[in-house]
């Protein structure tokens, strides 16, 4: 049940954000003073119009492809270094690795969403600046767990035997240690991925992310909270649509780890 | 013991220092703070008079000794928007982060433990299955659109509660909820677990052959061992609620440390910054140290090193 639910909704948000342009009967950019604050169910107009006159659902539709194109960048960009720093600090345990892992524990000593918002704050705003914050506050949680991971690893018998019949390092960590802890990385990985999607929206919300007029759902009910006495659906949509993504990829995260890696804790 | 609190308290400062570091480096690698905060169209000669009085003519590793001898006692500098003291600043806007966030922990605690408890006890009961769609739910809706729907909802339709501000206990209500569900649901999920594995251990059922009351069962020898998890994870998210209270508080027009932030971000107040980072980061690890403390306590089978 949670499983299809998981899917149903994650197939949902990637549809939306794939076919937008022909889902979408109007530019999300298109603005039309003429038809502002239409409430939902206006002729053309199903989920109503913003204050500019600019159609609603298209402006959802494709916020669905702002908000699931950050998530994938940021899981990739922290998967892959994070990653890779946890598997070298568990593999390689001298001064390097204890300096990377106290580099870890200053950071997890922060509100994620702070960092983030501070980060942005001093490099800019904009579409990559938030892909780049969010990755560079979100790294740590991969760099722990992996690191955890291939210490228990390596002191298994078939890694030891691979060491002993001669295997360089290298090629024992490709070969033997990844492959082993690549279950916790994908699982991490979707669990992190709405919580990515989430600190977008939330660091877009206060007016540190994407800035309007990008259709994106954070910076939407930023803007909704002035019609919030005239227009309930400006509010209540972006956040349905981004709660909705949030709980299909949390269920489908739920169940990658039941399935792959019961134990892990993040 | 003693030597355990003091050097977990020496790594505290080493914390907040590298922090502090952190950003105080961030900040001057990103270009000239005072050009950043000044307007556009002022001249040159009025932007070098400001920086030269906030000495930022000096050499980078001049400003920062004096960043650090100035950090160390207490003085983070003067807020360039307010004209004031930003230590000063900070600490008038602690009291009200303290309410809302203690507020919104004592809230977790009350709800989520009790729901937790009662699903794992009450398996696959209604009750069970309501909680765990409730907890999924939860963790799912972003605190700032709870907060709007509630607003829309209390404020602008029944008209029963204010929709932001400080002031009596009405204007504490949606604050500390919205910034109790999150956490909530998160802890509500981990005690159901929590309590489902301490009720499989062979001495739970050696407690019910003896014919020991299901009452005591569950309120002596469950609760105590399920406790570790659970604190762990209350602990580390008491730390989070200091992040979430920066949203929680802008919606709210909450006069807390969060809502600061976020103008001092927004402004470029950089000294109001560094002072809320050092304080922010000083609670969280804090809060952190009074967990492991914990656990010693709930558990003497864990030694602290």
């Amino acid at each position: 049940m949670k499983k299809w639910l998981g899917i149903a909704l994650t197939l949902g948000a990637i549809l939306a954000a794939i076919a937008a342009p022909w889902l979408a009967a109007h530019d999300p950019l298109r603005t039309d003073f003429a038809q502002s604050l239409k409430p939902p169910g206006a002729p053309g107009h199903p989920l109503g119009t913003d204050q500019l006159g600019r159609d609603l659902l298209a402006r959802l539709l494709y916020g669905a492809r702002l908000a699931l194109f950050i998530g994938v960048c940021t899981v990739v960009a922290t998967a892959v270094v994070g990653g890779l720093l946890g598997l070298v600090a568990g593999f390689v345990e001298r001064w390097p690795s204890t300096v990377l892992m106290r580099i870890v524990d200053v950071q997890l000593s922060f509100p994620f969403i702070l960092l983030a918002m501070t980060i942005n704050a001093i490099v800019g705003l904009g579409l990559r600046n938030i892909i780049l914050s969010l990755s560079a506050a979100g790294w740590v949680v991969y760099a722990r767990v992996v690191r955890g991971e291939v210490l228990s690893v390596k002191q298994r018998d078939y890694v030891q035997a691979a060491s002993a019949l001669g295997m360089g390092r290298t090629r024992l960590m490709f070969r033997h240690v990844l492959p082993n802890v690549a279950p916790s990385i994908i699982v991490v990985a979707s669990l992190q991925f709405s919580s990515f999607i989430v600190a977008e929206a939330a660091i877009s919300f206060l007016g540190f992310g994407v800035q309007p007029p990008t259709p994106a759902w954070g910076s939407m009910l930023s803007e909704s909270r002035d019609f919030l006495y005239v227009a309930w659906w400006l509010a209540a949509f972006p956040g349905a649509a981004l709660a909705l993504t949030a709980l299909g990829v949390n269920l489908l995260g739920d169940w990658l780890r039941d399935t792959l890696d019961p134990k892990l804790r993040v | 013991m003693r030597a355990y609190v003091v050097s977990r308290l020496a790594q505290t400062a080493l914390v907040v220092f590298l922090s502090l570091s952190a950003v105080f480096f961030l900040v001057r690698l990103s270009g000239d703070p005072v050009l950043l905060f000044m307007p556009m169209d002022i001249q040159t000669k009025d932007v070098n008079e400001f920086r030269q009085r906030l000495g930022f003519n000096d050499p980078l590793p001049v400003q920062y000794a004096r960043f650090v001898g100035g950090a160390l006692r207490g003085d983070f500098g003067e807020s360039l928007r307010y004209r004031r003291d930003a230590l000063g600043l900070v600490l008038e806007r602690l009291p009200a982060t303290l309410l809302l966030a203690g507020t919104s922990l004592l809230l977790t605690v009350l709800v989520a433990i009790p729901l937790g408890v009662v699903s794992a006890v009450r398996r696959d009961s209604v009750l069970d299955h309501l909680g765990t769609i409730s907890t999924v739910l939860g963790q799912a809706t972003p605190g700032f659109w709870l907060g709007l729907l509630l607003i829309y909802l209390f404020s602008v339709q029944l008209r029963w509660l204010p929709t932001g501000g400080m002031g009596g206990l009405a204007h504490l209500v949606m604050p500390s909820v919205v910034l109790a569900a999150f956490y909530s649901a998160r802890i509500a999920r981990l005690t159901r677990s929590a309590v489902l594995e301490v009720l499989g251990e062979d001495y739970i059922l050696t407690a019910r052959a003896k014919g020991l009351a299901e009452g005591r069962v569950i309120g002596k020898h469950t609760l105590r061992n399920s406790a570790i998890p659970i604190v762990t994870l209350a602990g580390l998210e008491a730390g989070q609620i200091l992040g979430g209270a920066v949203i929680t508080e802008t919606i709210f027009a909450w006069p807390g440390l969060g809502r600061l932030t976020v103008q001092a971000l927004l402004n470029r107040d950089f000294p109001v910054v560094l002072a809320a980072v050092f304080f922010i980061s000083l609670m969280y690890t804090l809060i952190n140290l009074a967990v492991d403390l914990l656990y010693g306590w709930l558990d003497p089978r864990v030694r602290l090193r």
